[in-house]
């Protein structure tokens, strides 16, 4: 029991937060609770699946597969699969998390990690309409040829200082 | 859109999985079941500060912090609400679009769009407790600093 709470120390600070804010910003606290229902909401749709997948990928495909797709010597055709994998319409980030910690676990390389992550946040599909509509096509065309190059530099880096493809060294 | 692929995927995989083998499947139920336990605090954290944050900055307040002023400091406003909050696309885009039309810059727009994307202050409880702090310190790190360089590569090209 005291455990669980230590868990969700900061989760329960924060509900307390919320409720001063409630106090004495009603206003701001209203908002607060509706922006807040929205993103349980979408958590409590995409994650369960998330996650679901995420056994599902940890009980089938075994670690030589994903070596040999995303592993350290899977060159220039596992950063495509990375990529590719990333820019699937599959929902927000904190929900690739857990899905690059499975992939590390099966030795996938730091720096395709680093593309998986950052296409699936910055280069997604139907984000890209949106901005294409918002902001234009330079901008969209742009922004995305500078964040793949940035995406490719912060990948290497990180697999150079990732020794080993370990993550705590 | 998300929602489908997601769920049409599982679909798939849960058929594929208990037609092939009812035992891995059960496995892969306990194993997403213990890491939705593991990150359960996370996840209300992430919804705690979203609500707190998106709460107390309204799309007015982010307007006026990086709307019609011009140079260094409302890009470096612009990097920095990007960082710190966690907007749908849906919202952001259209906030972005009718800030560049209201006099914001390209350099700001596009330094506040890409840490928005790229750099998850919010989610990086997540992040740690799936990837590590090192991982995530660097990865949002260097992120940040790409976001500056993108932006300013941006504002020269496009003015």
């Amino acid at each position: 029991m005291i455990k669980v709470i230590k868990n969700f120390k900061i989760p329960i600070i924060l509900a307390f937060i919320i409720l001063g804010l409630n106090i004495f910003m009603p206003e701001a606290g209203n908002r607060s609770i509706a922006v807040m229902l929205d993103y349980a909401k979408e958590m409590a749709l995409i994650m369960p699946a998330v996650f679901l997948l995420m056994g599902f990928m940890e009980v089938w495909i075994d670690k030589d597969k994903i070596k040999k797709w995303l592993g350290s010597k899977s060159g220039l055709k596992g950063g495509l699969i990375a990529f590719v994998l990333g820019t699937l319409p599959t929902g927000p980030l904190y929900a690739a998390f857990p899905m690059a910690a499975s992939l590390l676990k099966k030795e996938a390389s730091i720096f395709n990690i680093v593309i998986f992550l950052g296409a699936w946040a910055a280069l997604k599909v139907p984000q890209l309409m949106v901005e294409i509509k918002f902001l234009g096509l330079p901008f969209t065309v742009l922004r995305f040829v500078l964040t793949l190059i940035g995406l490719i530099i912060i990948g290497s880096i990180m697999n150079i200082l990732f020794k080993n493809n370990k993550l705590e060294a | 859109m998300a929602v489908i692929t997601i769920y049409s995927l599982l679909a798939i995989t849960l058929a594929v999985s208990s037609f092939k083998n009812k035992n891995k499947t059960k496995k892969a139920f306990i194993v997403a079941k213990k890491a939705l336990i593991k990150m359960a605090p996370s996840l209300l954290m992430i919804i705690g500060i979203v609500g707190l944050i998106l709460g107390i900055l309204t799309p007015e307040t982010i307007s006026q912090l990086i709307g019609s002023e011009a140079g260094l400091w409302a890009t470096a406003s612009g990097a920095v609400l990007g960082a710190f909050t966690l907007i749908p696309s849906l919202i952001a885009f259209p906030l972005a679009g009718s800030l560049l039309r209201a006099g914001a810059t390209t350099m700001t727009i596009s330094a506040f769009i890409t840490t928005l994307v790229m750099v998850g202050a919010i989610t990086a409880p997540m992040e740690i407790n799936a990837l590590g702090k090192k991982f995530t310190f660097l990865r949002n790190g260097l992120s940040f600093i790409a976001a500056l360089i993108i932006a300013v590569v941006m504002g020269g090209i496009l003015g």
